[in-house]
């Protein structure tokens, strides 16, 4: 990767600062941002069903959570296609526009939130929540003042997965994006195009901007789980 | 938490919706298209030639990469929690990288490296060794991307496992091998078993990486997931779907090994991202 540095800054910010690339990890940032604000909901609503409600089938939904973790990506947004493309016939086409991008990208990121807030939540103590609740606290003061500095390093280092894996994904993307520049070709995208075009310096140039994003990711998530496991050493 | 019952429903319609929505409904979709009109296309569209191929390369480099990741997972835990080796803090760190990693980045940093302007790729190619448009590409690409999953799944376990045992064992007599393979790997052996299953089915459905370094030539360098694209894009919406269908039931396969080795693993659920 020290190829993309090849040539001094000032070259390497030429080739990464074009327009084209500019827009292609803009609209991958901004795609990534409503994923985390997405999956904190979802996730956290599908943890919280899994762990706190009961219905038929709960043990089956709990499996298929994992569904995107196993399926292939390219598999994922073929469906996504099959069902929400021109062909679908239920009314909606999102092939080649972002709409479609984020539908992929809720495919793949959806276990991630799910998967670190449903052990906290197990494992929470109830009679916390009930004292609480005895001491005269209202159900969303619960929620707000017990319940959710339990969840948090849990519920950012899920987001954070998700936001890695949002910045990064490309198989479940290609398909469903058409490949649009400056309407919806993101990061890896670009970098994919870059490299068929021969043009390795360029795509080398964003891929060293991607990386240090996943870098960024990675140690932030070991600075969580040090904050998250304070208390137990 | 005490809920309302209004509360509690809405928030299971909620939930279920999305999955429905986001994973179930098109999922399934894929199958019904696949067996709308019977066995009969799905089973024409997987048994083309290259459709046979893609399939027979992907199981066959599965089923090189996950022994390999398998046993440097096992070391690498043990080096991690075992043995003070200086730098090791950073291997931990960095045997992480691969899953916040987008994919396109490994392929491109394999294509930099081994292309015939590589740092390796020339020569490599000066000695006849060819490795980009070809198996060892695909293997190295496939190998990057699996890399953490068996580390991930051990390393807790490890630790939480403690030495008095394997200390126990060495004061006994026992030799470090003998150690390892009568008491440290019959306590290991669901959390490798957990991790070579993630293995396995990041193997089998890589995409990324693999469509930068494996060139796609149909019925020679093109995997299973490089079929299902390159139908998508050649109009053979058939051919994809079968395919897709092919790794679906893979895929699902290997979920359903996951909830059966789940309960034996122990609760480090958390500790996993992908």
């Amino acid at each position: 990767m020290v190829k993309g540095a090849h040539g001094g800054w000032q070259h390497f910010w030429q080739v990464a600062w074009n327009p084209e690339s500019r827009a292609a990890l803009e609209l991958t940032l901004g795609l990534a941002g409503a994923i985390v604000a997405i999956n904190a909901v979802s996730g956290t609503a599908l943890a919280w069903t899994l762990v706190r409600d009961d219905f038929p089938g709960k043990r089956f939904v709990n499996t298929l959570i994992d569904l995107p973790f196993a399926l292939p990506t390219i598999v994922a947004g073929l469906t996504l296609l099959a069902l929400y493309g021109p062909t679908g016939g239920v009314g909606v086409d999102v092939a080649y526009t972002r709409w479609g991008v984020l539908m992929a990208l809720m495919f793949v990121t959806l276990p991630f939130v799910v998967r670190t807030v449903q052990p906290v939540l197990i494992e929470l103590d109830r009679e916390m929540e009930e004292a609480a609740a005895s001491l005269g606290a209202e159900r969303l003061t619960i929620f707000r003042r017990v319940v959710f500095p339990h969840l948090l390093p849990a519920l950012l280092s899920g987001v954070a997965l998700a936001f890695a894996r949002a910045v990064g994904e490309f198989g479940a993307v290609i398909l469903i994006s058409g490949n649009l520049p400056f309407k919806t070709e993101v990061a890896s995208v670009y970098v994919f195009q870059r490299i068929n075009s021969g043009d390795t310096s360029g795509a080398a140039a964003l891929a060293v901007l991607l990386l240090a994003i996943s870098l960024g990711v990675l140690l932030a998530i070991g600075a969580l789980r040090r904050w998250a496991t304070r208390h137990d050493r | 938490m005490t809920v309302s019952r209004r509360t509690r429903y809405g928030i299971r319609v909620f939930s279920l919706g999305y999955l429905a929505l986001i994973l179930v409904a098109p999922v399934g979709l894929i199958f019904w298209r696949s067996f709308d009109h019977g066995w009969h296309p799905f089973w024409a569209a997987v048994s083309n030639h290259d459709a046979v191929h893609a399939l027979k390369l992907t199981v066959e480099v599965t089923a090189i990469v996950v022994p390999l990741n398998t046993a440097f997972g096992i070391l690498c835990a043990l080096a991690i929690v075992r043995h003070r080796i200086p730098g090791m803090g950073l291997v931990n760190a960095i045997v992480d990288l691969p899953m916040a990693l987008s994919p396109v980045v490994v392929g491109l940093s394999l294509y930099l490296l081994y292309a015939r302007d590589g740092w390796f790729g020339s020569w490599l190619l000066g000695h006849g060794v060819r490795i980009l448009f070809a198996l060892p590409a695909i293997l190295l690409a496939t190998a990057f991307v699996s890399l953490p999953f068996v580390v991930r799944e051990v390393v807790p376990v490890l630790r939480e496992i403690g030495i008095e045992q394997e200390e126990a064992a060495a004061t006994l007599g026992s030799s470090a091998f003998t150690t390892f393979r009568r008491v440290t790997l019959p306590a290991i052996r669901w959390a490798v078993a957990y991790g070579v299953v993630l293995t396995t089915a990041r193997s089998l459905g890589e995409f990324g990486a693999v469509s930068i370094v494996s060139g796609g030539i149909a019925g020679r360098t093109q995997t299973l997931t490089q079929y299902v694209q390159a139908s998508y894009e050649n109009f053979s919406l058939t051919g994809a779907y079968a395919a897709s269908v092919e790794l679906a039931m893979l895929a699902i396969a290997t979920l359903l090994v996951m909830t059966m080795l789940k309960p034996r693993r122990g609760g480090h659920i958390g500790n996993r991202g992908a």
